[in-house]
């Protein structure tokens, strides 16, 4: 069963003390009191973060572990291509769609289907927006909402989504019919909204009925009016304390995002751009193909996960940050009228400061959750998405990458096939290892300022949280029971006594 | 005309018919995953058990015979039936979700239609790796349910005798008949029959996978007691020999 166990103790084998950033590694490990805030519960890996204590509260380490599921990769070894677009689901819990994307834009490049048909690009387009639509809907208001409308300390037991239900019903059930909505644009192009098969590689396996269509047009519009609802929310909770949302957790990160041609948004496809957190371009329309020439990644002795850096950045400085708050702000600009107008709002926001905030992710999110819902609309109404021409084929290619913008940030498939069809190697980088290190930066931020030296408070480990979940909503160890999971707070000495203990006990919701 | 009764209801049937011919040609059910209407019943996965005058016979070779006293519809006999389907999914490693026969696979359709809702057994989770040395046909040894349908097939329909079955109780397996224990060494084609039979995802067409959208494929319609009905032949042309 789910649940969070703190425990202070001293650190076994201290790490190598390194030139890494503030925080990242204490001078003297051995010395401290450990406390670790971890979940026992797995959806995509899971995560637990360790703070190292003195005497007097001082905080001399932070960091955020994540057990990263690379057993898949092994898996996938020995498989046939053709299955690896519906296998790779199994990753994510909360975007599976985005990892059946991804594999199948891998598949095309190894059928050699460099094009695909208007239809099938369509339909996949139309499935990957719905996707973004239900996993940001879930993200905004499941999981981070609470936290915004009711205070980062807020009660433990108000942090879901029933308490929000209670003081705001009108928000909470828009979120749920958002959510609801892309989840049957899923349905429709996918055939199930979980566990898909829609996909294959070359194509699609089936278009949208004139049907289909119109059960979707139906709430279109009501769903672009939620969407427009849902980014005015966003920037008044913004608001209500623009100083504490601008500074909280705040980094200064390198973005990388996947934009079109022409440098406007866009979700599903298009070429790599990075830029410093000074704005400097360090590549722009780089065909992905060969993403890991200029992305690489490294391993830390205390971490699973590894991270990843642009290698014109070298290690130390090359970390950089994915996502909504990324993309909103590297695109030049938004190709629907609506979120054009909303992204230029953010940008303009005090200066530019929302733009800059971990805290502005959220307001980004919404952003794109409208975005979302204006390409559904306009392709509701693209006939294309009715033709019957659903899968091409070409030369065959040994190695295929497919790199999507997946909710949560860029992720990047990468295959090679032999030629009696099966996989050989496989190497994934999903969003949370992109964001690795900017979480990491971003949780040692608030530490820094909210927590050190004062006695801890469950209240106060929530601000840890509350970070996290503005990259991230599965780390944030809120997913699987949607914000309420069980937790159980302990506060351990070096002896095994137990000196203090908070717990919640998690509704009966998953 | 012959009858038995199955269930209590009459069954008619001709000579040289088994017991699963006449009631399936009648429209009744039983369930089976080894027999098929079209081969010689091998008799082996015991899932068409029934009592005949009280005793357990597997009905696809029991020879119908008039005044017979069937009984198939029985809780006793459908937990017998859950438990087999049960121990199959534990022997093997099927992964329905991401399995490119789900939908169109007999073993799942029974696990559906009967209603099996938990595993049941510790899963083995043997790691046997897939033969696709042929540039048409992968071999995915993981789903295996032993039924011999494609034994049968290549040797009585194609001619071949491509597969067989090898090693006796837990160790029996899917073996391919030549030296090099190869697809690729075998003179199998992607038309024989031996490649249409097989009732799960063991034996299948490359780079074929999930085509068939979800909603279009065989158990969606209908689950596999409506369909088996509709598969039966409706004459007695595949009599028991
Ligand atoms: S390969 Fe298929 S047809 Fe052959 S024995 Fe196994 S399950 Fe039956
Ligand atoms: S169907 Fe009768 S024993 Fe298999």
């Amino acid at each position: 069963m789910a649940s969070f166990s703190m425990t202070d103790t001293t650190t076994a084998s201290p790490p190598t003390p390194q030139s890494t950033p503030r925080l990242e590694t204490a001078a003297q490990p051995e010395r401290l009191r450990r406390v670790a805030i971890e979940p026992l519960t797995r959806v995509e890996g899971h995560g637990k973060v360790t703070l190292l204590l003195d005497e007097h509260d001082r905080v001399h380490q932070v960091r955020l572990h994540i057990v990263e599921f690379r057993g898949f990769e092994r898996f996938i070894q020995g498989r046939p291509y053709w299955e690896v677009p519906v296998m790779v689901q199994r990753l994510c819990g909360i975007c599976p769609v985005s990892h059946h994307l991804a594999a199948a834009k891998a598949m095309d490049v190894i059928v050699g289907a460099r094009a695909l048909t208007p239809t099938a690009e369509k339909v996949r387009r139309l499935m990957h927006y719905g996707q973004i639509l239900q996993s940001h809907a879930l993200h905004f208001f499941h999981l981070a909402s609470p936290d915004l409308l009711f205070g980062f300390d807020s009660e433990v037991a108000r942090r879901n989504i029933v308490a929000v239900a209670q003081a705001h019903p009108d928000i909470a059930r828009k979120g749920v019919l958002l959510r609801k909505f892309g989840q049957e644009v899923i349905r429709i192009t996918a055939g199930k909204r979980i566990h898909g098969t829609g996909a294959i590689p070359g194509g699609v396996n089936k278009n949208v009925s004139p049907e289909e269509r119109d059960a979707l047009l139906k709430d279109i519009y009501h769903v672009i009016a939620w969407s427009r609802e849902a980014v005015a929310l966003a920037r008044q909770l913004y608001e209500q304390d623009p100083a504490l949302y601008g500074e909280f957790g705040s980094i200064r990160a390198h973005q990388l995002c996947l934009v079109r041609a022409d440098g406007a948004m866009d979700l599903y496809h298009g070429g790599l751009r990075a830029r410093t957190a000074d704005g400097e371009t360090l590549f722009d329309h780089l065909d992905y193909d060969r993403y890991w020439e200029h992305i690489l990644e490294e391993v830390k002795p205390w971490s699973y996960m590894k991270f990843p850096f642009l290698r014109a950045l070298g290690p130390e400085q090359g970390w950089y940050r994915v996502g909504p708050l990324a993309r909103v702000t590297l695109c030049d600009t938004i190709p629907t009228p609506l979120a054009d107008h909303a992204r230029r709002e953010f940008l303009a926001y005090a200066g530019g400061s929302a733009a800059r905030a971990t805290m502005g992710t959220h307001w980004a999110r919404m952003i794109e959750v409208l975005h979302a819902a204006e390409v559904i609309k306009a392709l509701l109404h693209d006939p294309d998405i009715h033709g019957e021409d659903l899968v091409t084929q070409g030369e065959r290619s040994e190695r295929g990458v497919g790199i999507i913008e997946a909710p949560r940030g860029t992720l990047i498939h990468h295959y090679r096939v032999n030629e009696d069809d099966v996989v050989t190697r496989c190497n994934l980088i999903v969003s949370t290892t992109h964001n690795n290190q900017a979480m990491n930066e971003s949780i040692r931020q608030v530490a820094r300022r909210y927590l050190d030296g004062r006695r801890l408070t469950e209240g106060l480990l929530n601000h840890i949280e509350v970070a996290i979940r503005a990259f991230d909503p599965c780390l944030s160890c809120a997913t699987h029971a949607l914000g309420q999971m069980p937790l159980a707070v302990e506060l351990v000495d070096a002896s095994g006594q137990t000196l203090d203990r908070i717990t919640r006990d998690a509704p009966s919701v998953c | 005309m012959n009858s038995f009764l199955l269930d209590g209801a009459e069954i008619p049937f001709e000579p040289g018919q088994t017991v699963i011919q006449a009631a399936l040609a009648a429209g009744h059910y039983i369930p089976h995953l080894c027999y098929h209407p079209e081969f010689v019943p091998h008799g082996s996965c015991k899932l068409c058990t029934v009592r005949a005058d009280g005793r357990p016979t597997a009905a696809c070779t029991l020879p119908a015979q008039a005044g017979l006293k069937v009984e198939s519809e029985t809780e006793e006999l459908n937990d017998l039936r859950r438990t087999l389907v049960q121990m199959l999914f534990a022997e093997g490693n099927h992964f329905c979700p991401s399995c490119e026969k789900s939908g169109n696979c007999v073993l799942q359709a029974l696990g559906y239609d009967l209603g099996v809702m938990t595993a049941g057994f510790r899963h083995f989770f043997l790691d046997r790796p897939v033969d696709a040395s042929h540039p048409d046909i992968l071999l995915d040894f993981n789903r295996c349910v032993l039924c011999k349908l494609c034994v049968r097939a290549s040797e009585e329909v194609d001619g071949k005798g491509v597969f067989s079955l090898a090693g006796r109780g837990i160790q029996r397996r899917l073996i391919v008949s030549a030296e090099s224990g190869r697809l690729a060494d075998t003179d199998i084609a992607v038309t024989d029959k031996a490649v249409e039979v097989c009732p799960v995802g063991v034996i299948l067409r490359k780079r074929v996978g999930f085509r068939v959208p979800i909603g279009r494929r065989r158990f969606d319609a209908r689950p596999i007691s409506a369909q088996a009905l509709e598969d039966a032949p409706r004459k007695p042309e595949h009599k028991h020999e």
